[in-house]
């Protein structure tokens, strides 16, 4: 019933949106509408994009695109390649988030337990997202090609895991504070009557407790760490990836507006098969989350 | 459930127990010279106005906070190796059930943690469940429950490792009267059968007189011991019991022995 309706508006959601950009390209201005022009090119500020097909193809020009073949030829249609690149930086996602849970829940498990941890780093956790990540990304590249040059293999993509893990460890870190102190007094008073020690209360209680504050952490870290190995392909320039692919083709655009579309499409597909694998995991999960209010 | 437990030792024996919070607005004397003696087997209930440190006192039995002064034993020994030993089990106002577990695997929660073996753990929750009448819901998840039922989990709970001193802190205070009434009899009933001490906190002068072989009456700011009333009504405890004479007696009793800090309580509204 609440799966239906979720489905349902899930679907209506994207309809709209493809509604609203076939209405603006059938209404709107071939050339847009730029005001403070002078007549020379480029001059003005453009307040309405174009919606010439160079600009906004249609909707179904892009999915079209997406069957023929890559780049003329004999190459195969544009979708095989956006799939093994999709793949491809799913996988570099995926590395980069386990390890920013472990690192994550490491963090939270340190600052839960110690107070004394939780002033001295939480703020330093905070400010470490202030921090762009193309500002960092080619530090971490520069690292890591001196391992590898100093004999330990450091393959680039490991590279970019990390730097997508830069991202996700932060909504874990969190999280985990937040869930570990999340049971009820009675039941911390309770684990004291059993004399349980430190390690049997986090394992009995605090754990299965923090579970309902820890799926939305995952799932955020599984948006961060598939937005940060995008933005790291693409600072530091690996190939492969769909972040590269989604440059490469933008810079086409202009021969063939549809393509880019193909890799873009491809981005969000990711998003959501990131996110439904937290979705499962909440499934499975689903004893632990009993009594948590539906929201 | 450790060998040091000397069943000739009171359950509980206080001597000039006094318990102080610091807080920012100052110091909160909670209770203040507290000279109390449960015998083994005995049932004893605690009933005054609410802050005169009926809670507070259970606290410091369970060692869930130290007293501030005065002495206090458990079966002969410090409360916190009480507390080390599983010499009592606790029960609260809110059932505290761990709502991802089962009834059953609630109620072996303790014994889990002190390695039981699977079996051994098998057996007795089973032995428990009957005990409190919800052989049939073990598999049920505590948010499957009414309210008295997961209070009888949370007392089945309390009993897993066969303590002889049981702490209940209004455990049936939350309940519509029925069921409050019920599960009344049923205490009484495992009370005998596990011929484990009671201290029961309760501010229902019925349910104290019903329950109890003595009542300790208390009294707030500070909160201290101000009565004793004896009941004598032996271990057969049925609704006939609630009717009789002897028992409107012990309530009046009661009442009375509450009279003074009554008016006290109106003050502090
Ligand atoms: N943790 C605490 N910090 C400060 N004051 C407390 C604390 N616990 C209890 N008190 C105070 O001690 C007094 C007794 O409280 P309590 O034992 O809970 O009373 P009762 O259970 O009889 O209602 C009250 O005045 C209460 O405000
Ligand atoms: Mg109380």
């Amino acid at each position: 019933m609440r799966r239906g309706a979720a489905a349902l508006w899930g679907t209506l959601g994207v309809l709209a949106v493809i509604l609203l950009w076939e209405a603006y390209k059938f209404l709107g201005p071939a050339e847009g509408v730029v005001v403070g022009a002078d007549g020379s090119t480029g001059s003005g500020v453009m307040i309405l994009p174009r919606t010439n097909d160079r600009a906004m193809p249609h909707v179904w020009d892009m999915v079209a695109r997406l069957f023929q073949s890559t780049s003329g030829g004999d190459t195969p249609p544009l979708i095989v390649p956006v799939v093994t690149a999709a793949l491809t930086t799913l996988g570099i996602a995926a590395v980069g988030w386990l390890i920013g849970v472990l690192v994550g829940t490491l963090f939270g498990l340190m600052m839960q337990r110690w107070k004394l941890v939780e002033w001295g780093i939480l703020p330093w956790i905070v400010v470490s997202q202030t921090v762009p990540l193309i500002a960092f990304a080619p530090v971490v590249n520069s690292l890591g090609l001196q391992i590898d040059r100093g004999g330990f293999p450091w393959p680039q993509w490991l590279s970019v895991a990390v730097i997508s893990s830069y991202l996700a460890f932060f909504p874990v870190a969190v999280g985990v504070l937040r869930g570990l102190d999340a049971p009820d007094r009675i039941h911390e008073d309770l684990m004291r009557t059993y004399a349980a020690g430190y390690w049997q209360t986090l394992l009995h209680l605090r754990l299965p407790a923090a579970v309902p504050h820890l799926l939305p952490a995952l799932r955020l870290a599984a948006a961060n760490a598939v937005v940060g190995a995008v933005v790291a392909e693409v600072s530091i320039g690996m190939r492969g990836g769909i972040g590269r692919m989604l440059i490469q083709l933008a810079g086409q655009a202009s021969s063939d507006p549809a393509a880019p579309w193909g890799p873009t499409f491809g981005t969000i597909a990711l998003g959501l098969v990131a996110a439904g694998s937290v979705a499962l995991l909440g499934l499975a999960l689903k004893n632990y989350r009993r009594g948590e209010a539906t929201a | 459930m450790s060998p040091a437990t000397t069943t000739s030792a009171a359950a509980v024996r206080a001597t000039g127990v006094g318990k102080v919070f610091p807080t920012k607005a100052g110091e909160v004397v909670a209770l203040t010279g507290v000279e109390l003696e449960v015998r083994a087997g005995e049932f004893v209930s605690l009933i005054g106005p609410s802050g005169c440190g009926k809670s507070t006192l259970l606290r410091l039995i369970a060692d869930l906070d130290p007293a501030s002064s005065g002495e206090l034993s458990i079966f002969g020994k410090p409360a916190a190796q009480a507390r080390v030993d599983q010499d009592y089990g606790i029960a609260f106002q809110q059932a505290g059930l761990l709502p991802w577990r089962t009834v059953a695997s609630n109620i072996g929660l303790p014994l889990e943690l002190h390695k039981v073996g699977r079996a051994e753990r098998t057996a007795r929750v089973a032995e428990l469940a009957e005990l409190v009448g919800l052989t049939e819901f073990v598999d049920r998840y505590p948010d499957q429950l009414s309210g008295g039922m997961q209070q009888r989990v949370a007392i089945a709970r309390a009993l897993a490792s066969r303590p002889k001193l049981l702490l209940m802190d209004e455990p049936f205070g939350a309940l519509d009267e029925m069921t409050r009434e019920y599960l009344q009899s049923e205490l009484t009933r495992i009370a005998a059968e596990t011929e484990a001490a009671v201290v029961f906190v309760t501010h229902s002068i019925p349910e104290a007189v019903f329950l109890s072989d003595r009542v300790v009456v208390m009294s707030p700011r500070p909160g201290r011991i101000t009565d004793v009333i004896t009941t004598d009504f032996g271990h057969d405890r049925d609704d006939a019991l609630r009717e009789s004479p002897e028992y409107f007696e012990r309530v009046t009793a009661v009442r009375e022995a509450l009279h003074g800090v009554k008016v006290e309580r109106a003050n502090e509204r």
